[in-house]
């Protein structure tokens, strides 16, 4: 018998670690990726790490975005892929978004975050990159 | 009372006017057609292409305009305005550990300045002691951490409370924080009287906007109170609230969602003390006002103006306030931190300028400028200097401070006046039949309105249909040019250990059996409904820890969280 | 997804690695023919758990109870599981998960597991890929397994058919929405929650709630009268009361025979969903292969339901005899 065509949808966590409370551009996006389909999991403000790779693990998101504020972005980077790396979840991709200074996107792409993106770009650029690494990911 | 405008002045020009749209304007336009098919402000208030007395023809000078010092204010509350004194200029400032703080203030004190500003870290801001899991690397990164008594009085040293004010940004906490000021006030031997500064205390814009709520809103908003008639009461001349649209202007709201939802604010605030028994003119000339200055200059003139017209309004009116001085819409002014990109970070100086003008032309009575640097990190003094430089320029080069409201009499500027005020009233007459911000607020209603105007501006600039330089229009490439922007640097690993130690100091010296009878009646007050501020003046001086005090007090009041949408 | 792979998932979740059950619930949400014998073997394990229904009015503190209730039963020593049921967007087909949110507290808690579910069930009650997962905590031994359903409306009772004990939520001054429960799920609790007791309504809902309980009006019959709860999720008051009602309901089920009996009809609304599953998987091909042929293929999808229709009324049935058909 034929396998139907499956429609899982793409379920992205949308996260923010620690006590910055700037949830705006957090839940535009959470917003625009629900229009554009998506199943969005929205842990809410004043997460640690490990909150959040454990609900990634929990709801097995397909992709992990993290919105920081203050500064700590890299900090966060490395806590985060460290974390998901001791429990195996290292394939699920991550990506960034706020107020991050341009030079430090190389680093957190050496760290391991596969996207960053600044304020101001465009949504949709956002929905297609995170397609793009949905469909990427080994099911 | 009589019209700015004659009917026959107004009959002349409206005549004129058909004539140049039906003669004149059409040539142009098929010669030179508009660069868009439709002009909006900021806020979406859609433009004509100019403004005529047409457009006021039913003022009336002295009910609309008037003088300043003068119901209703639109012109200032203050007769002599800036020809008299420039605004206050007070940066908000502070990062690091007490020490760090206690030395960046003695040198501001040093150069002149009598107004202290407080910014306190993000652990500080909602409550959690620097050794909660959730600190973890976030102590005296955006403000001072600020946990125990010792912590503050070590912020002070040297610095007599009698002599300076000081403003601290603080809301949930904000009891604690007071509490935390006048324990070392009394130390010093000042007397409650001469204690004078501010406490930001507004929890319901927490909800709407900024997002550093612990407390349900209805017991946040008790606590509030507590912290206003207390502070009445014992601190004649501290202004134990700021009524802030910042937040809320910053979280994507319109310029009038930020005016209607401020004013809708202090409303509640003004019922809940009314109802606690208090006289409106006993604490109305002690609340005070925070605003947010967007990059859209002739909006954001014309909401300075209409707010005080609107406020002066509503006190006279709805509360029957008899002083002048509780009419007064008083408040402070913060550029637009929204309004700044990380992208060619320099243009930031250049929006910060316009935006800084513009709250002068509103007619503010003190300003934080932002620095340039500021989408990346807490500013570097190089770039804190550039931002306290321009409101000196803007104050002693450019002549804006020489007369008072300039910008009075523009067609433009007070039709755009009028029209920010009829429609933020719309906003507060919807609020009203909900009853009150406080309903709303639990409804969801403010929260709802700021994300679909967050949403819609998102799409805006998506679509193109709002430019923004270096962002979406002349993008560069620009990694060298950013590499050579001077950002401070700090060991914040340090301040975090040495923050972790001396709290655990602090819990381990203190007189064991004072301080948990200090919690205990604590929680018993609270429970009871009592005014919580005597019993956490109590408990603070006991050496109970910010942490400590918010969690008895989450026990009795229980905590908020956010749907994800609303 | 290979078998080996899946087979690998299973055995590492029975080890407690929770990536690999979250890995495994994912499989579950997208169950097809080939993968249905995993729901088989979590039947052969399963069958201990206590299914707990949390259902009512939307807003009600659903989930902010959920959360407090995890707290005292960890407290009691339980691994728990929470299956929440998004209601899915009605403003697009995406979906904006937002139970979790008032549970996040207890993400790092090693006993406890939190999955949000989506997918609708074919006539609007639960999925099967909620049943699957359901199935999935009680084999790999959670002791409480919580479900989250909104319990508004008809097509919203599915509840009854898959939980051991149904909580019903309700809070004052929701007087049209208990009308509302009324077309849906006010008849089948078992326990009957008051919440958000803090506020000033509260007695006069909690009266009326006690006069229906009273009035046997509600409740799913046998030997049980339903018990009426009063809470504050928020404060944390009358969650002993309630976690003590769900001992006691516990009891009775056990005691009463009502636990097997529960299971039974458990397994065979499942075995309904994958035949239904079975049937309209078939008709799709067949509808793709022969639609020329009209008559063709009306023929051979009355076949498919009866065929269906049959082994779905046997309970017992083995979930591989389906799948072979
Ligand atoms: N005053 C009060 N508010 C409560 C209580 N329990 C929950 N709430 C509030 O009610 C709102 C909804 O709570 P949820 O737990 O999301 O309710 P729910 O029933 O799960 O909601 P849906 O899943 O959307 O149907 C939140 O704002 C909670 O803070 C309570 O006991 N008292
Ligand atoms: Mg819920």
């Amino acid at each position: 018998m034929k396998n139907p065509p499956t429609t899982r949808k793409i379920k992205v966590l949308v996260a923010k670690i620690g006590l910055d409370g700037h949830d705006r551009g957090a839940k535009v996006i959470a917003r625009a990726l629900r229009d554009a389909g998506f199943e969005v999991v929205y842990t809410g403000l004043r997460q640690t790490v490990d909150q959040v790779v454990s609900a990634a693990i929990q709801e097995d998101v397909d992709i992990i975005g993290i919105n920081q504020h203050e500064g700590s972005h890299i900090y966060v980077a490395k806590k985060l892929i460290e974390r998901l790396r001791e429990v195996g979840a290292e394939d699920i991709p991550v990506v960034m978004g706020g107020s991050i200074p341009i030079l430090d996107i190389e680093s957190l792409k050496s760290i391991g975050v596969k996207e960053v993106f600044l304020p101001g770009t465009p949504i949709s650029e956002i929905i297609a990159k995170l397609k793009d690494l949905a469909s990427m990911k080994v099911k | 009372m009589a019209k700015l405008y004659s009917k026959d002045a107004i009959d002349e020009i409206i005549k004129a006017y058909k004539e140049w749209e039906s003669n004149v304007l059409p040539e142009w336009l098929s010669r030179m057609p508009e660069r868009q098919k439709e002009f909006t402000t900021l806020s979406g208030i859609p433009l004509k292409p100019i403004y005529t007395p047409v457009d006021l023809r039913d003022h009336n000078y002295m009910e609309k305009i008037g003088f300043p010092g003068v119901y209703p204010f639109t012109r200032g509350i203050h007769a002599t305005m800036y020809r008299a004194r420039i605004w206050t200029m007070r940066m908000f400032s502070g990062y690091g550990g007490p020490e760090e703080t206690n030395e960046r203030l003695k040198t501001l004190i040093k150069a002149g300045e009598t107004g202290l500003s407080l910014a306190f870290d993000n652990p500080t801001l909602v409550g959690v002691d620097p050794d909660h899991p959730l600190a973890e690397g976030a102590v005296g990164v955006v403000g001072v951490s600020a946990p125990t008594l010792l912590d503050m009085e070590i912020i002070f040293r040297d610095i007599y409370l009698g002599d300076v004010t000081t403003n601290m940004t603080i809301n949930p906490p904000a009891p604690v924080l007071l509490s935390f000021y006048v324990a070392v006030a009394e130390k010093q031997g000042v007397s409650y009287d001469r204690i004078g500064g501010t406490t930001q205390n507004d929890p319901l814009k927490e909800f709407i906007a900024q997002k550093t709520y612990v407390f349900p809103p209805e017991a946040a908003v008790k606590i509030a109170m507590d912290v206003v008639e207390w502070s009445v009461k014992n601190l004649p001349k501290w202004n134990p609230i700021s009524i802030s649209g910042y937040h809320i202007r910053e979280a994507g709201a319109t310029a009038v969602q930020e005016l209607a939802f401020t004013l809708a604010d202090g409303i509640e605030y003004v019922r809940q003390l009314i109802a606690r028994g208090l006289d409106v003119d006993m604490f109305a000339p002690r609340l005070s006002f925070f605003f947010d200055s967007h990059i859209n200059f002739f909006e954001e003139i014309a909401k300075f103006r209409a707010a005080r017209r609107m406020w002066a309004k509503i006190m006279r009116e709805w509360f029957n306030a008899k002083k002048p001085r509780s009419w007064w819409l008083r408040f402070h002014v913060q550029t637009a931190g929204c309004s700044l990109y990380p992208q060619q970070p320099w243009l930031n100086i250049v929006r910060t300028a316009f935006e800084a003008l513009a709250a002068v032309l509103g007619g503010c009575q003190s300003l934080h400028t932002n620095s340039f640097d500021e989408p990346f990190r807490v500013p570097s003094e190089f770039a804190a200097k550039i931002a306290l430089r321009t409101q000196q320029i803007i104050a002693y080069e450019t002549g804006a401070a020489d007369v008072i409201d300039p910008l009075a009499g523009s067609y433009f500027v007070e039709w755009l006046t009028d029209e920010i005020e009829e429609r933020a009233w719309r906003y507060i007459e919807r609020i009203e039949s909900m009853g009150g911000m406080l309903e709303a607020v639990k409804k969801g209603y403010p929260q709802r309105e700021v994300e679909e105007s967050s949403y819609r501006f998102q799409k805006e600039v998506e679509e193109g249909k709002r430019l923004l330089v270096g962002v979406n229009i002349f993008r560069e490439e620009e990694v060298e040019e950013i590499r050579r922007v001077p950002l401070l640097e700090f060991n914040q690993e340090e301040i975090e250990r040495r923050q972790k130690e001396r709290i655990k100091k602090v819990r381990s010296t203190r007189d064991e059996s004072k301080w948990r009878r200090a919690l205990d009646e604590l929680r018993r007050a609270a429970e009871r409904g009592e005014n919580i501020m005597p019993y956490v003046l109590n408990a603070v001086k006991a050496y109970a820890t910010l942490g400590e005090i918010m969690d008895t007090l989450k026990e009795v009041y229980g905590t908020y969280e956010e749907p994800p949408y609303y | 997804m290979k078998r080996e792979d899946i087979v690998n998932f299973i055995e590492r979740a029975e080890r407690g690695d929770k990536r690999a059950l979250g890995r495994l619930l994912s499989v579950l949400e997208d169950l097809s023919l080939e993968t249905a014998w995993i729901v088989e073997y979590l039947a052969s394990k399963s069958g201990r758990a206590h299914i707990i229904g949390i259902t009512g009015i939307p807003g009600s503190g659903k989930s902010t109870l959920i959360s407090r209730i995890i707290k005292a039963l960890r407290g009691k020593g339980y691994s728990v599981a929470v299956v929440s049921i998004d209601p899915t967007s009605p403003y697009s087909s995406g979906s904006i998960l937002g139970d979790r949110l008032r549970m996040q507290e207890h993400a790092t808690d090693p006993g406890v597991f939190i999955r949000s579910v989506t997918t609708k069930g074919l006539f609007g009650g639960l999925s099967l890929a909620a049943l699957a997962i359901i199935e999935a905590f009680d084999a790999m031994g959670y002791d409480k397994v919580i479900v989250e359903t909104v319990g508004v409306g008809q097509g919203e009772t599915d509840i009854m058919h898959v939980a051991d004990t149904i909580v019903v939520i309700t809070m004052p001054g929701a007087g049209d929405d208990i009308q509302a429960l009324k077309a849906g799920v006010l008849e089948i609790g078992d326990i009957y929650v008051v919440n958000k007791s803090d506020k000033p309504e509260a007695s006069k809902t909690y009266e009326y709630m006690l006069f229906v309980a009273e009035k046997g009006e509600v409740g799913r019959g046998g030997g049980w009268n339903p018990i009426v709860v009063k809470t504050s999720a928020t404060l944390g008051l009358g969650i002993r009361e309630l976690t003590e009602a769900l001992d006691k309901h516990l009891s009775y089920l056990i005691e009463s025979g009502e636990k097997e009996k529960r299971l039974v009809s458990r397994r065979a609304h499942m075995i309904k969903l994958i035949a239904l599953k079975i049937l309209l998987e078939s008709l799709n091909s067949v509808v793709e292969i022969e639609s020329s042929n009209i008559m063709e293929a009306v023929k051979s999808m009355k076949g498919f339901y009866e065929e269906a229709l049959r082994i779905a009324m046997l309970s017992g049935k083995r979930i591989s005899d389906l799948i072979s058909i």
